[in-house]
């Protein structure tokens, strides 16, 4: 074979067919091999450095501005202005100009700064110093200067400089353990092993004497897909796998140096390849946003429309158009054609402020302030990690009140995540650590080689010191330095567990594995082969060799991986233990063993060796391999280890319920134990009744069949309860595994079959309260969200998680929480959220969510209604100057209208605002689904137009009130005149008052920053309105509102005026929330009278009214169970005054 | 700009952290801001605590109210429509044969009687209707530094004065269509005595400007007592008879400080309006200022109205504390405060029904 047939197969490897730029060949050190051996060509790859910053000095303004107008939004304003520079417009640039001059800087300096911080990061990165082997030494070179071939050199705790082959090791196997924190989260150690032919070369003279090239593919970003690479030394081939190549971004652990060669530098390293901006996520609140943005838009344009042909329609007798006192001027006169449509642009420009910048700053503001006060919440933080809450997209604040779906996986989410061995049984004798008396050790065969099993079948490392990462768990007898260290918690569990039984595992050393028996003797087993676990065969293997010499392979699985291959053993005591362990929630394993004679443990290494080295196919058989070897097993006994439920995690469970969101659990884990978690949490109370979707069903009957049958139970249930309205309202909980939801999601043979499948599962799925899916791969879990996601509903969900196996549906919901559990912190940096526990999840929903919902959407709704007010005067003053686009207000109050008089009251009202105390969120977890706000109800359309209607309302009021007190009277008391723009001003200080305390009542809470900002913004704008008519300006060309607020002022019926009509435009609103309060008042405002008034009669009664929900339907319940309402005769409904009382309505049918 | 601020971020060296960052292994503080748990004051609108408001507002807005509307009622006002529309009219003729170049004022005269005696002082006004005072090409076309007196304006009108801001060469001071359109009618007032004599009644031109636009906000230009000389070199208003030095004897009064040219440049808000002309003062506490009778109004018709279909009035109007005539404020007090208690009564009812509760807004915190 030679190296054209290693290329065909390398490219084979690659993307396809097609011509591929071909591989890589690296020659280490840099040593070309002798000219003839093949053709050199000099192939040029990228240094090692590494560039994550966007913009240079040079590059900064013209990309930033690019990327910044690239926004809908900022185009828009940046039109707007353009418009006005260019044509003949009521209103000066710099009404548009500085705002949005403001905004562009703050943001560019905002990107520029966090741009000069990766700049500042990269710098480190490449700076820092990598230790190279030239000629036989090691120099010390900056990281950047590292190129391809290199020989490098990394020490204990050094992070890969970029991708390796590992070489060498000072251990002696040739090993060295890794953690790939920063890659991929798993904090744990992994075993890399260093090229066996290269193995030996342990000083840098011998590393360097190394002549050799290795052939690699092209750098690829998938962080899992195995690189293919071949060592090439003469015309020795050796292939080379994942197994060799150390990343960059890597640490290394308990190894004290290696040696490896660089392949993929810089930008081509798997780290930097897969270095990708997650997707923006866009919450419903923004959505409904832009839709209204849309209207207004839309209002914008028509208003424009409208008065342009006005215009047009009254200027068309020459006397409207030029009366002699207003002639045009020639150059004017001439411009017919366009002069229509710069009469439109100018009135767009005129209404422009309906849609104000300052919106979109206010929000952002909002939002990314609202985000430190969930990262300061002490109630989210936790002691024993250290960490409060962590947000990582300020964006979807709010959509954590909107909640419909709440996804969770079950190990370390729900539950702790933190093994503990509680039992072990060995031939129906069961054994537990604390009762160690209790169970009379037994001289059974099987006795003594169940905990050897147990003490040699594991990867576990022993660590003699403290620091160390991943899994701790000190050794509290004798050497209390000690840890054992696995990527699996379950291994250290058990291994923890025997030594409590008496058997302590020792260490590794030179191949020998030292166990401390019961006797406190030492007892050696030479470690042969280990069979590593992975998730499809769901066990792993050792073969070791007793000091007797006897080969004993040991295995340790899941009940359903290990049974079959049982010969002989108690088998049926030890199924009746695990599957009692696991009802009980216990994670249960079988431990079995097989004795090898000779020639079996020849045949043995034979294939193990043969799978290993094969070039094709190597998993596939190694698979084979194992599945040969893994035979014949005498069973043992099997264990049981509890990964304890997360304080509070039922608590939560029950809350997430009560507010209306639907639970589901999915988990990779077996059903048995799923479920007996299920009912630890509460998910499933005993009164559930449970519909079971698993495969086992299946089996007996068709899908088809079981699909129905569970689609009708529900059904008859409503009928049910619908005849007799005492029946409990009947809860359902769903389980399903993953074979099943795959044949319910896979496309069928007939298109309309699989598509009838899918509804009917959702329509199961949407009559249960809580659905477990058990066996869930990691991609299933994010089918299944997107399956959600996209039905009819359109439900908001929420995924939480803490390992990798999280990540894509974290990506996938609505909402991602990252728990910042053991498993790595993989789950946390892909979340929107990470917090420390499940429990927390409660406080950020229920409480932050709730009240970030209320706060944006008034937000939002605010701005609308502000902005109407304030534009729509000047609307209707155009049918009284002629449709001429003469502005009603200056131009410095067209243009701090929205950046001083009235932006910090909102801003502060949406970040402190809360309409009902903590508490009562806390305690009554049905607020979050009550009608008030579930299903993003406080920004529909009816509120929406409520909001326009009320600032329409209030627009009439100020431009007419206004009107009619100027109209032909004088206004003084000494008998002088006002003018246009008094009458303006007059407009605008109602108009800043109005808006001002409209906020004010619907403000709930008032600290002193209210206070401080409401009444501080109306004087601010009394002193601003005086200074601004106090002084002639020099730098102005126009002095027009000189002294025009203080003569404004001076006249009586101007302050009697103003009184009245901000009096006059509060009050429907006012009236509408007395009268909404008291007659109708939603679950929220119950709650909050309620505390209000905190009497115990109330409180008492309280609990009479909740019975009374619970035993009868409340109208979310019939809803929830998607009954129509007119079947319903009877509704009880609840009086705030604390009384309940039954009031029979005859809906119509 | 941006690229400075973006180096003086540079270099102060001050390291940002991402949100998640800065709470990384610390203990977020536990202050009430930051637990969001400010002492608060949480009141709740609710019908037992906005009732006593209603009922407050309603009894204080009705007396006002009820105040503003007598007030109002007891100002004696008198409007007189000299146009000239009609052949009937005394200044039809004159409305008729307008022309700018006419050098001899058309007059014309008009009889009226007053049934009340105008008691306090009275204000005499113009008023003119379907004038576009407020139409933006016109309110822009002024130049304020140049009536506030600058030299460089005088001589430089602004290009917001197109196409009134030069005659020819000249620059026109005022220039701009405001100044240009000036109001130019002269209205004489005379009391016809029982016995048949025509008494003139004495108006008075101060005060008739706001105080600050006469003193500060308008200057003749370059402190020079010689107007003429301060105005040498500029053109007047192309409509204008007189140049500006000339619209008054009076020093005080003259120039771009006369108070009836700055009650022009004072735009109007509504097409329809009234504008100070002049005060007929109050001689002394024994006779009305005005007394019942019959009265003759002498206009020198010079300002034509007719092209556009205006109109124009004088207006004689008593003024109180509360302005001139206008019902609408006392009307509107009455309404919304007999709304308020109206109000006020059907939440009580409504409060009343839907069960009374203890209705303290507040609870501290």
């Amino acid at each position: 074979m030679d190296f054209s047939v290693l290329r065909n197969l390398i490219s084979r490897y690659c993307v396809g067919e097609e011509y591929w730029v071909d591989s890589r060949t690296v020659y280490i050190g840099h040593k070309e091999p002798p000219p003839g051996a093949e053709a050199y060509i000099l192939q040029r790859y990228p240094d090692n450095r590494i560039v994550s910053s966007k913009y240079t000095l040079w590059n900064f303004i013209p990309k930033n501005l690019f990327e910044q107008f690239r926004r809908i939004a900022n185009f828009y304003f940046l039109l707007i202005f353009l418009v006005q520079l260019i044509i003949d417009t009521p209103t000066s640039p710099v009404t548009s100009g500085l705002p949005l001059f403001f905004v562009i800087t703050v943001t560019a300096i905002k990107q520029g700064y966090e741009d000069w911080l990766r700049h500042k990061a990269d710098c480190s990165i490449n700076e820092c110093p990598v230790d190279v082997i030239q000629q036989g030494a090691v120099v010390r070179t900056e990281s950047h200067k590292l190129r391809v071939g290199d020989i490098v050199m990394v020490r204990e705790d050094d992070t890969f400089p970029c991708d390796l082959i590992l070489l060498s090791s000072s251990r002696d196997d040739g090993t060295c353990y890794v953690t790939t924190a920063s890659l991929d989260g798993e904090s744990s150690h992994k075993t890399y092993y260093a090229v066996p032919d290269t193995m030996a070369f342990v000083t840098e003279q011998e590393v360097d004497s190394l002549h050799a090239t290795i052939e690699c593919e092209q750098p690829q970003p998938d962080l899992y897909k195995e690189c293919l690479c071949i060592y090439i030394c003469l015309l020795f081939f050796r292939p080379l796998g994942a197994e060799n190549l150390l990343l960059r971004g890597a640490t290394l652990k308990n190894t004290e140096h290696i040696y490896g060669v660089a392949i993929y530098t810089g930008m081509d390293t798997k780290m930097a390849l897969n270095y990708q901006s997650k997707s923006q996520k866009r919450s419903a609140v923004e959505k409904s946003m832009n839709a209204f943005l849309i209207v207004y838009l839309c209002m914008l344009i028509g208003k424009a429309l409208i008065n342009t042909v006005l215009k047009y329609s009254w200027q068309w007798s020459s006397d409207h158009d030029e009366p002699w006192y207003n002639q045009r001027t020639e150059i004017d006169r001439e411009r017919h054609v366009i002069r229509a449509f710069t009469d439109f642009l100018a009135f767009m420009v005129l209404f422009n402020y309906i849609i104000p910048v300052s919106m979109y700053v206010t929000v952002e503001m909002q939002k990314f302030l609202g985000s430190y006060f969930i990262a300061w919440d002490t109630d989210m933080y936790d002691e024993d990690l250290g960490q409060g809450a962590q947000v990582n997209t300020s964006d979807l604040n709010e959509e954590l009140g909107q909640v419909e779906y709440v996804f969770t996986d079950k190990t370390g989410t729900l539950t702790e995540n933190c093994m503990e061995f509680i039992e072990c049984c060995v031939d129906g004798h069961i054994y537990i650590p604390h009762a160690i008396c209790n169970g009379q050790i037994l001289s059974a065969d099987h006795e003594d080689l169940f905990f050897r099993a147990l003490c040699l079948c594991h990867t576990v490392q022993v660590k003699e010191e403290e620091t160390v990462d991943g899994i701790k768990m000190g050794l509290h007898q004798g050497k209390p330095t000690s840890f054992y260290i696995s990527s699996s918690p379950d291994e250290v569990a058990l291994v923890e567990g025997m030594k409590r039984l008496g058997y302590t595992y020792l260490r590794l050393k030179d191949s020998h594995m030292e166990i401390l028996n019961k006797d406190d003797e030492i007892e050696r087993f030479e470690l042969l082969h280990v069979l590593n676990f992975d998730s499809v065969r769901r066990r792993m293997s050792v073969i070791v060799r007793s000091s007797a010499g006897e080969n004993l392979l040991f295995c340790k699985g899941a009940d359903s991986s290990i049974l079959p291959r049982v010969v002989s053993g108690k088998v049926e005591q030890v199924r009746a233990r695990v599957e009692q362990n696991a009802v009980e929630g216990l994670r249960t394993l079988c431990v079995a063993y097989r004795s090898l004679s000779p020639a079996d443990y020849e045949e043995a290494c034979h294939r193990l060796s043969a799978a290993k080295l094969a070039l094709q196919d190597r998993d596939q058989r190694l698979m084979q391999a194992y599945d040969f070897i893994e035979r014949d097993f005498t069973l043992l006994g099997a264990t049981a280890v509890e990964d304890r439920l997360q304080e509070k995690a039922a608590d939560t469970i029950e809350s997430l319920h009560k507010a209306g969101m639907k639970v589901w659990v999915l988990t990779g884990d077996k059903m048995e134990t799923a479920v007996a978690t299920c009912y630890a949490s509460k998910l499933f109370r005993r009164s559930t009744q449970i519909l079971e979707l698993t495969k086992k069903r299946t089996e007996e009957q068709s899908l088809h069949e079981v699909l129905f049958d569970l689609s009708r139970t529900p059904c008859v249930c409503v009928c049910v309860f619908m005849s007799r309205l005492s029946v409990d309202c009947q809860d359902y909980g769903l389980i399903i595994d993953g074979a099943t939801l795959s044949a319910v999601l896979k496309p069928g043979p007939e298109s309309s079959g699989s598509g009838n499948y899918r509804e009917i599962f959702l329509e199961i799925c949407r009559n249960c309260s809580a659905v477990l899916c058990c066996r869930m791969a990691p991609l299933q879990k994010a089918q299944i969200v997107k399956l959600i996601k996209a039905s009819k509903e359109h439900p908001i969900t929420l995924a939480i998680g803490d390992g990798a196996n999280d990540v894509s549906m974290i990506l996938e919901a609505h909402v991602g929480i990252g728990i910042m559990g053991k498993e790595g912190r993989q789950a946390a940096r892909n979340s929107d959220y990470a917090i420390p526990k499940f429990k927390h999840l409660k406080k950020m929903l229920l409480v932050h969510g709730h009240f970030y919902y209320i706060r944006i959407a008034e937000l939002v709704q605010y701005f609308f209604y502000k902005n109407v007010c304030f534009i729509f005067p000047q609307f209707l003053y155009q049918f009284y100057c002629g449709f001429s686009q003469q502005p009603l207000y200056d131009t410095a109050y067209l243009t701090l209208y929205n950046i001083s008089f009235t932006s910090l009251p909102i801003l502060i009202y949406s970040l402190i605002e809360k309409h009902v105390s903590v508490e009562t969120l806390k305690r009554d977890p049905s607020l979050y689904r009550s009608e008030d706000v579930a299903k993003n109800s406080l920004l529909c359309w009816p509120v929406f137009l409520y909001w326009t209607c009320l600032g329409l309302f209030d627009a009439c009021i100020f431009f007419f009130g206004a009107y009619f007190l100027f109209d032909n009277t004088t206004f003084t008391s000494n008998g002088q005149m006002f003018g246009n723009w008094t009458f303006g001003t007059l407009i605008f200080t109602v108009l800043v008052f109005t808006v001002t305390l409209k906020l004010a009542l619907d403000t709930h809470l008032w600290t002193w920053i209210n206070h401080f900002v409401i009444w501080g913004s109306l004087l601010f704008y009394v002193i601003f309105s005086l200074l601004w008519g106090g002084i002639i300006w020099p730098f102005l060309n126009y002095q027009r509102m000189y002294y025009v607020f203080m003569q404004m002022l001076s006249s009586g019926p101007a302050w009697l005026g103003i009184i009245l009509l901000i009096t006059l435009s509060l009050l429907p609103d006012v009236v509408k929330k007395v009268l909404c309060r008291t007659m109708c008042p939603t679950a929220t405002e119950r709650q909050a009278t309620a505390s209000e008034n905190g009497s115990d009669v109330f409180q008492s009664s309280c609990t009479h009214v909740r019975c009374i929900w619970a035993s009868d339907i409340s109208l979310e319940e019939v809803r929830g169970l998607n009954v129509p309402l007119g079947q319903l005769d009877l509704v009880y409904i609840i009086i705030p005054d604390g009384h309940a009382v039954a009031v029979i309505l005859s809906l119509p049918q | 700009m941006m690229a400075s601020s973006y180096n003086a971020k540079e270099e102060d060296g001050h390291v940002a952290v991402p949100v998640g960052g800065t709470i990384k292994n610390k203990k977020p503080d536990n202050t009430a801001f930051k637990q969001q748990r400010l002492p608060a004051w949480q009141p709740i609108l609710t019908a037992g605590t906005v009732l006593p408001a209603f009922f407050v507002i309603g009894l204080i807005f009705i007396p006002i109210g009820i105040g503003l509307y007598v007030t109002s009622n007891n100002i004696r006002e008198f409007e007189i429509d000299y146009t000239g529309t009609d052949i009937d009219d005394p200044c039809f003729n004159c409305s008729q044969s307008f022309s700018w170049n006419n050098t001899r004022p058309c007059t014309c005269a008009l009889d009226f009687s007053l049934d009340h005696p105008f008691e306090s002082n009275v204000f005499m006004y113009y008023g003119l209707s379907n004038f576009y005072q407020n139409h933006r090409r016109y309110v822009k076309s002024r130049d304020d530094s140049q009536l506030n007196g600058d030299i460089n304006s005088l001589k430089n009108p602004s290009k917001e004065c197109e196409p009134y801001a030069r005659n020819e060469k000249a620059p026109i001071a005022p220039c701009g269509a405001i100044a240009n359109s000036m109001f130019n009618d002269t209205l004489d007032l005379y009391y016809v005595h029982p016995n048949g004599t025509r008494i003139q009644i004495p108006l008075s031109k101060k005060d008739i400007a706001w105080w600050t636009d006469k003193h500060v906000k308008f200057r003749n230009p370059g402190n020079n007592p010689n107007l003429t000389a301060a105005f040498q070199g500029t053109s007047k208003p192309i409509n204008w008879r007189r140049p500006v030095y000339e619209l008054d004897t009076d020093e005080e009064n003259n120039g771009f400080i006369n108070e009836d040219f700055i009650v022009w440049m004072r735009t109007a808000a509504l097409p329809t309006f009234r504008k100070l002309y002049r005060i007929i003062q109050k001689k002394n506490n024994m006779t009305p200022t005005l007394p019942r009778g019959n009265y003759t109004l002498e206009v020198s018709y010079n300002y034509p109205v007719r092209s556009f279909e205006g109109r124009k009035r004088v207006i004689l109007s008593t003024i109180s504390w509360m302005g001139g005539k206008n019902p609408f404020l006392g009307i509107a007090y009455i309404t919304v405060g007999s709304v308020c208690f109206f109000l006020g009564v059907v939440l009580l009812i409504i409060h009343h029904k839907y069960g009374s509760r203890n209705n303290s807004a507040d609870i501290p915190n």
